[in-house]
């Protein structure tokens, strides 16, 4: 959850911010085969988890399906930008 | 030596002497003086946890030389935050000796620390509302029998005697066929935990400093040498931080990553009422517990809100889904004025287990990942920080929760240890 309100989906417009569902950090590629213990584990549990403008994956699962990109302030919950997300 | 022993014991007599000298003759709990330039051991965090490791330092380890950095208030964060409710009823072996070593301190805790913590022992139900519900409860029951802990099962008609206001109809969307209690389990007084460690702890000579935040790490030699701070450098041997939903960015501050995510967790009472409702009470399928305070509201909380935050404000969409659980499992409450609404940031691991050990600098120790449990933990997780701050080493209770965990791969898996975990 974040703000009440409209959140925009680049595809959809402003929708009710209900519509959306955070779904974890964008990150690197998995590791190669063969990567150390502690690099799996990096690449499984450890998070930005930033405390300001942080960047997340979000779907816009009740409506169009899209999965987005959002830079959004953890403290304010404000999305300064959002936009698909691509490969 | 025993705790406090440089107070006045706070005692009956006490109270009336006091009533006859127009309480002229209270001291204040404990000093606030300026930090010195250097000290043995520095804790990051005011909290319940910080505080209660200042004070195991002292009285386990003799180790009074000891300064406690707060940058808010005492007791302000997730401390002063939760719904009190303190409970050992957990599915691992490794959980069960933590959290339960937790509660027996918590037992003893208002007479060692001489502060009533207003430990209420009236006992945690949890419901179940279909036959799978009640056969994982059994699976807890039984893996809590076999350690030991004392928890039983309750039959449909149990609980509906236990707790006159649930709706005993077999047609809501969760009827109660059953449940699990805890008997031991319970509620205490928040502020007066955190109050009562900080009180014990000034005792031994520990220095308490609030509205100071720690801004930066100096780092030598791959060691931490001190902490920066409006007061300056301090510098000290060993550090310990307990600062639960600010440990990423303490962690960054010292160069290091945690598998942590921050998100809200909000909490909630009602307007108060006449005695009701006699136990904590919670349904994980609903998503919502609740009990009543001593000053008779009642004491709400629900599930986490899934999306990383440090806003420490709840959402009134979360808000509203509690609150509708609640009311579907007592209908009586439907008429009810909430008074108060809160959020707390809490700092959640990938196993719903906490972090306890030496983290990637040497001799900076992590008290960290309670997530939504950590005011049970209270007693249990200062004295795991102080003794790996003391010894260097972990303590026998501590030493499955290292950090080490996410990469063996030898998690402790909570996932479905309370409502809010969730």
């Amino acid at each position: 959850m974040t703000n009440p309100g409209p959140m925009i989906c680049p595809f959809c417009g402003p929708r009710d911010a209900g519509e959306f569902r955070y779904g974890g950090d964008p990150k690197a590629a998995r590791p190669a085969f063969g990567s150390s213990d502690a690099e799996w584990a990096g690449y499984l549990y450890v998070r930005e988890n930033a405390r300001g403008v942080a960047k997340e994956y979000w779907v816009h699962s009740q409506g169009c399906g899209q999965w987005l990109i959002a830079e959004r302030d953890t403290v304010t919950h404000v999305i300064q930008r959002i936009s698909e997300a691509t490969a | 030596m025993t705790a406090a022993r440089r107070k006045p014991r706070y005692s009956a007599l006490a109270l009336l002497r006091e009533g006859l000298r127009g309480q002229s003759g209270w001291g204040p709990a404990w000093r606030s003086p300026e930090p010195k330039r250097r000290y043995d051991a520095v804790i990051i965090g005011g909290g319940g946890h910080g505080l209660s490791a200042a004070y195991h330092l002292a009285k386990d380890h003799g180790v009074t030389n000891v300064l406690v950095i707060e940058k808010a208030w005492l007791g302000g964060g997730n401390t002063g935050r939760n719904t009190t409710i303190i409970r050992s009823n957990y599915f691992n072996r490794e959980s069960q000796d933590l959290y339960d070593a937790s509660l027996k301190l918590y037992e003893g805790l208002s007479r060692e620390l001489n502060y009533n913590i207003m430990f209420s022992q009236r006992g945690s139900i949890e419901l179940a509302h279909s036959a799978a519900d009640m056969e994982g409860l059994r699976r807890v029951v039984n893996a809590m029998q076999v350690s030991g802990i004392e928890s039983s099962l309750l039959s449909r008609d149990e609980v509906l005697a236990m707790v006159p206001l649930l709706d005993p109809s077999p047609n809501t969307r969760w009827p109660v066929v059953g449940a699990a209690i805890q008997r031991r389990a319970g509620v205490a007084r928040h502020d007066a935990v955190a109050w009562g460690y900080a009180r014990a702890a000034d005792g031994f000579g520990v220095d308490i400093v609030q509205s100071c935040a720690v801004s930066g790490f100096l780092i030598q030699g791959g060691r931490v040498k001190g902490v920066e701070t409006p007061f300056g450098l301090i510098e000290a041997d060993v550090f310990g931080m307990a600062v639960a939903g600010a440990s990423p960015e303490m962690a960054r501050l010292a160069g290091f990553k945690l598998p942590l995510l921050c998100m809200t967790l909000q909490a909630m009472v009602s307007e108060p009422l006449k005695p009701c409702l006699n136990h904590v009470v919670a349904s994980t399928p609903n998503g919502a517990y609740v009990s009543q305070s001593d000053k008779g509201e009642l004491v709400i909380g629900g599930g986490l809100e899934h999306v990383p935050s440090f806003a420490r404000r709840g959402d009134l969409r979360k808000t509203a889904e509690v609150l509708a659980s609640v009311v579907e499992m007592f209908p009586a409450f439907s008429t009810l004025k909430l008074m108060r609404q809160w959020g707390g940031t809490v700092d959640t691991s990938p196993d719903n287990s906490p972090i306890l050990g030496p983290s990637p600098v040497p001799n900076l120790y992590l008290n960290c990942g309670w997530g939504t449990g950590g005011f049970k933990a209270i007693p249990i997780g200062g004295k795991m920080l102080a003794h790996l701050m003391a010894t260097g080493k972990h303590h026998a209770l501590s030493a499955p929760f290292g950090l080490e965990r996410f990469a063996t791969g030898r998690l402790i898996d909570e996932a479905h240890a309370g409502v809010a975990h969730d």
